[in-house]
């Protein structure tokens, strides 16, 4: 078995290796075989969007993908949900001195894999090795960069009262299926995480209505601190109904058994959509046609209220206000 | 004889009582004259005569007093005559100087009981008569001074003869502000539960009809709806608590008269004082056999009873129905239904007929709850007839105190009073959130409060803390068990540190975890934790409230490591769920870490099987106090640790000690008697310690726990043979519904309010 030693990122022979018989070989596209010190990237005409962000998962390789696509996935989706077109990536790895080599190729490949779908060039990369103890096999950190060739304006600021809420499916997949995968709890789950490339989607829905809002996806911290975020940023408050919610069983189960949220879960292929009310169904139906939005389904809407707020419906038992987590969530029952 | 003139000031419960007539008839008498008015300071008196009538037209004053009234003080000053040529009540005049209470809402007096009665009375079966000395107060007044025109009865303009009661100073109902007649009063009608009317000459009598015929009703009375059946019907009752997802909470009934009560339930002399009085609280009392339906009250040998409190009540009761189940018109964590078109949208599901009239509710207040403990009067829901409760505590800021998330109530303090709200539940919701927030502001208006505290508590996810953070003046975050013990000290004026029990369910402690069985040194300003049950954690946070099968698993784990087989051996629960619950204990997972008294009566009723899951707040705990049947005096094995003086207590034994009489098969009602034993006797183990360490002879008992009248009397009786001085709450709710009191004063002490309280205070009821 072949693993990473500190050698391999001392800048010297094994490092040369590394790069050339992993990285280049995976990633090999014209930009990054420049091979100067930065990348001449090519003429872009429009806006500039730029988006960065780490991953960090345990565990490395999940049902539904593992860090590699992950870290594609969540900057492409975050390039998408400025209406941006995602055009390349810079890429960066933490490596744990012991970490398996065979797994970093695998990694390697699967976002080899994820760019070519997303239609992404790596261009740049850098690694670094650490100590064993001193990171939790490997971190990645991702930077991309797209460009804006639509029309419109999107943002989290533009909502307004009458506005629908829509998203492309279920909530939870991802933190729930992560954390059973975890294995503290000995789950028997064949929960997958939702982690996909959302380009597909996201264009179509921009392609048929001009009256799209808001896009964001609701990663870490879940639907209710993006739409928390939304409302903060807009200045409105958001009603969602609970019955409209879609969530999985397993899901659902393993709410019940922890005391965790659905709503506070991390989703890893799903969109927000804030669409004007008179385009509300036209958008629904386009992403009702995409695979990805078969579930879709709108799950609220923009209210008038000056507190700034989301509001949970239920059917029986009032309503919730959904706060954005601070901490950790401690019983508040006397 | 020598003339004089006086000025008189009178505060207290004076206004909406009947005080003015009351003075108008004194002076009358005895040839004095002047004018009598209210204001918002209370009721100024000009009054001029002979100086020896006037002497005793004032001593008068205070043994002759209209029964409601309730006089705080009597300010008097000489000033040079003035010549007035009668006696007379003047218009009410604003003057916001000072400060004027709010009467509660008063059950009908006899005087109009016997007017409704009286088949030759123009008021004959008339549902809304009132008096002076009786009739809603708090919940229709819309501001001070308190006068026709600023309550809801402002639209009713009263007829020639209502008029002339309520102009001739010798009538009961001389300014009776909500005066009204069937010729001009408000009136009922029935609908369905689309809201059309029913066309009936007799909307009660239809009523009567249909909850005979077992139908479920939603009534509008005095401070909100209830939802009514036939209390004798079990089909009914099943069929209300289908419909209110409310399968085994014990449901208030109101029954005909003491005579019925009699029939069902015992009462004592102290009991029936308190049952048939003037504030009529729904009263906990014992079941006397099993002639009524099983299903009233599931896990109880108490009856939550009250009698009628308005003519519209007596009327339910003419035809031969003698007991009505009367639940709050609401469903269990949303605010109670007060208004006609909100109840028709909120309750169509729940009730099939509406009995609805048009005086309009301001404020909403529920039913109190209380019961007899140490033959006292103590307090479990402050609501109607009891709200607002002012308590006389000099030197504090204007403050509003937010009080607690679950059985909410806040409080005000204003010119040397304190003033705690009505009963407002669980706000947890937007709908209650709203109310809460309205109710506050109502209270904010009339009392022209600008808080410059808030005092709130430490827990950062109750919307309480929420509200206090969105509000102007300077914010003081108290800890939950320091103002629990607080405000069992202000209600026994006493300010000098105690040894504090908090005994509860769980409140955020200053360490970040959960408290719950704490004992605490403390006084108005500061505390310090002497004592408390060894930490569990409470595998997936609020999910083993709800489940509290969890607590006793995580107790069994702290006893006995993971050994699966005896906790499927002592719990009725699938295997594999056990182990995932163990499995969140050992990982550490969303298992927050609690000392609670609670949690530890919810794990060993679940122990001695009494349930596993609840469906209304401590239903498990409450079932444990229930179950206790036996006189044993025995009890269990426990462990006090003593960290340098800070007292632990070590459940591990009692854990132990409680599993072996289970395999032996003991009675569960023993297990109960000792497990209540060992808590009485650990409590007052750590009480002689804390009195040895500190020399503090003084005990004060608060927290949700102590509405445990088992737990409640052995910890007094045990600490009194003691030779302890103890303190427990009486008009004060032990739960969280007199937070905001000990929130309020400690607010006010650490920002520098340095009163002499014994001198100082005194309730004012
Ligand atoms: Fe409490
Ligand atoms: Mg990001
Ligand atoms: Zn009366
Ligand atoms: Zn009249």
């Amino acid at each position: 078995m072949k693993i990473i030693t500190m050698a391999h990122g001392s800048g010297g022979k094994l490092t040369e290796e590394l790069i050339e018989g992993i990285f280049y070989k995976s990633f090999k596209n014209d930009l990054l075989l420049q091979a100067n010190d930065s990348t001449l990237l090519s003429f872009i005409k429009g806006r500039l969007v730029a988006t960065t962000d780490n991953f960090v998962v345990k565990p490395i390789f999940f049902r539904g993908g593992d860090i590699g696509k992950l870290s594609i996935c969540g900057t492409v989706n975050d390039l998408l949900m400025s209406g941006a077109r995602p055009l390349y990536i810079t890429v960066g790895f933490i490596i744990e001195e012991g970490f398996e080599i065979n797994q970093l190729e695998k990694i390697v490949e699967s976002m080899a894999v994820t760019a070519l779908k997303a239609k992404v060039k790596i261009v740049s990369g850098d690694t670094k090795v650490v100590e064993r103890g001193s990171c939790d096999g490997v971190y990645i950190n991702t930077t991309g960069i797209g460009v804006l060739e639509r029309n419109i304006k999107l943002g989290g600021a533009r909502a307004e009262v009458g506005d629908k809420i829509i998203i492309n499916g279920s909530i939870g997949d991802h933190g729930a299926s992560i954390f059973t995968q975890r294995g503290e709890l000995e789950i028997n789950s064949s929960l997958q995480s939702d982690c996909t490339l959302l380009n597909d989607l996201i264009a179509e829905i921009l392609d048929n209505s001009n009256k799209v809002k808001v896009l964001r996806d609701p990663t870490r911290g879940g639907l209710a601190t993006t739409l928390n975020e939304i409302a903060g940023q807009s200045k409105v408050s958001i009603k969602l109904k609970e019955e409209k919610l879609l969530i999985r069983d397993e899901v659902r189960s393993l709410c019940q058994i922890t005391g965790f949220d659905p709503l506070f879960l991390a989703n890893e292929g799903k969109v927000v959509v804030v669409v004007d009310n008179s385009e509300s169904n036209r958008v629904l139906e386009v992403m009702r046609k995409n695979d990805l939005g078969r579930e879709a389904r709108v799950i609220g809407e923009v209210v008038e209220d000056d507190n700034n707020r989301v509001y949970l419906e239920t059917s029986i038992n009032g309503t919730r206000i959904v706060n954005a987590l601070v901490g950790e969530l401690l019983p508040r029952i006397c | 004889m020598k003339k004089v003139r006086k000025k008189i000031k009178i505060k207290g419960i004076v206004q909406g009582v009947g005080f003015r007539p009351f003075i108008y008839r004194l002076a009358s008498k005895q040839n004095l004259v002047g004018w009598v008015n209210n204001n918002s300071q209370g009721v100024i008196i000009d009054i001029e005569g002979e100086s020896e009538k006037i002497s005793s037209f004032l001593s008068l004053i205070n043994s002759k007093s209209p029964p409601l009234a309730k006089i705080d003080s009597i300010e008097l000053r000489e000033v040079p005559l003035k010549g007035y040529d009668n006696f007379s009540i003047k218009q009410s005049s604003t003057n916001t100087e000072d400060i004027t209470l709010i009467s509660s809402d008063i059950v009908t007096c006899l005087d109009c009981q016997e007017e409704v009665k009286n088949f030759n009375n123009h008021r004959y079966r008339y549902p809304f008569t009132n008096c002076t000395n009786c009739g809603p107060r708090y919940s229709i007044i819309e501001d001070l001074p308190y006068d026709r025109a600023v309550t809801t009865m402002k639209d009713f303009k009263m007829c020639d003869s209502c008029r002339e009661e309520y102009e001739d100073p010798s009538s009961r109902r001389f300014h009776a502000q909500p005066n009204a007649c069937p010729k001009c009063g408000p009136q009922l009608w029935l609908t369905d539960n689309l809201g059309s009317e029913l066309a009936v000459k007799d909307p009660l009598k239809q009523a009567i009809k249909l909850l005979k015929q077992e139908k479920l009703l939603a009534i509008k009375g005095l401070g909100g709806f209830h939802l009514a059946c036939d209390g004798k019907s079990d089909t009914a009752i099943k069929e209300l608590r289908a419909r209110k997802r409310r399968p085994d909470k014990p449901l208030a009934v109101m029954m005909r008269d003491r005579e019925v009560v009699k029939k069902y339930c015992y009462l004592n002399s102290r009991e029936e004082e308190i049952l048939t009085g003037i504030r009529r609280p729904i009263l906990l009392l014992k079941r006397k056999n099993n002639s009524l339906p099983a299903n009233i009250s599931v896990d109880n040998n108490y009856l939550g009873v009250m009698l009628p409190y308005t003519p519209l009540h007596e009327l339910l009761f003419e035809e031969g129905l003698e007991i009505l189940v009367m639940t709050s018109a609401n469903l269990s964590g949303l605010p109670l239904e007060y208004r006609n078109q909100g109840s028709l949208d909120n309750l169509k599901e729940f009730a099939d007929y509406f009995l609805l009239h048009d005086r309009e509710i301001k404020t909403p207040v529920d039913d109190s709850v209380s019961r007899i403990i140490l033959g006292q009067e103590t307090l479990i829901r402050r609501g109607r007839g009891y709200a607002p409760l002012a308590i006389k505590f000099a030197g504090l800021k204007e403050t509003l105190a937010c009080g607690a998330e679950l059985k909410n109530s806040f409080a005000i303090a204003k010119k040397g009073y304190l003033f705690l709200s009505q009963h407002l539940g669980n706000i947890s919701k937007l709908e209650s959130y709203q109310n809460y927030q309205e109710v506050i502001k109502h209270l904010k208006e009339i009392y022209q409060i600008n808080p410059e505290l808030i005092a709130y508590d430490l827990h950062p996810e109750y919307l309480t803390t929420k509200f206090a953070q969105s509000q102007g003046g300077q914010k003081v975050g108290v800890q939950h068990h320091h103002a629990h013990l607080v405000s069992c000290m202000v209600e026994n004026e006493v300010s000098d540190r105690v040894i504090g029990l908090a005994f509860d369910g769980t409140g955020l402690g200053i360490d970040g975890r959960l408290w719950g069985g704490e004992f605490l040194l403390c006084d108005y300003t500061n505390f310090k934790r002497v004592g408390h049950l060894e930490y569990v954690k409470m595998p997936g946070g609020e999910q083993s409230i709800k489940e509290p099968w969890r607590m006793a698993i995580s107790y069994l784990y702290e006893a006995y490591g993971d050994d699966i087989e005896l906790f499927t051996e002592l719990i009725d629960i699938d295997e594999e769920r056990i182990k995932k619950i163990v499995k969140l204990i050992k990982a550490d997972i969303n298992s927050p870490q609690t000392s609670s008294m609670g949690r530890l009566f919810d794990a060993v009723g679940v122990l001695v099987a009494l349930g596993k899951f609840i469906t209304y707040e401590a239903q498990v705990a409450i079932k444990l106090e229930a179950s206790v049947i036996s006189n044993e005096v025995g009890e269990y094995d426990y462990q006090i640790k003593n960290n340098d003086g800070h007292y632990i207590v070590n459940t591990t034994s009692l854990i132990k000690s409680i599993v072996n009489d289970i395999k032996l098969g003991v009675n569960k009602g023993v297990i109960a008697r000792k497990f209540h034993n060992t808590v009485i006797d650990f409590s007052v183990a750590i009480c002689k310690l804390v009195r040895r360490d500190y020399k503090i002879n003084s005990v004060a008992l608060s927290g949700g726990v102590f509405q445990n009248k088992i737990l409640l009397e052995g910890i007094y009786q045990q600490l009194i043979a003691q030779d302890f001085k103890v303190y427990f709450h009486k008009q004060i709710p032990s739960n969280d519904g007199g937070l905001a009191v000990g929130q309020l004063v400690i607010a006010n002490y650490q920002k520098g309010a340095k009163n002499d309280v014994h001198s100082n205070t005194r309730k004012s009821d």
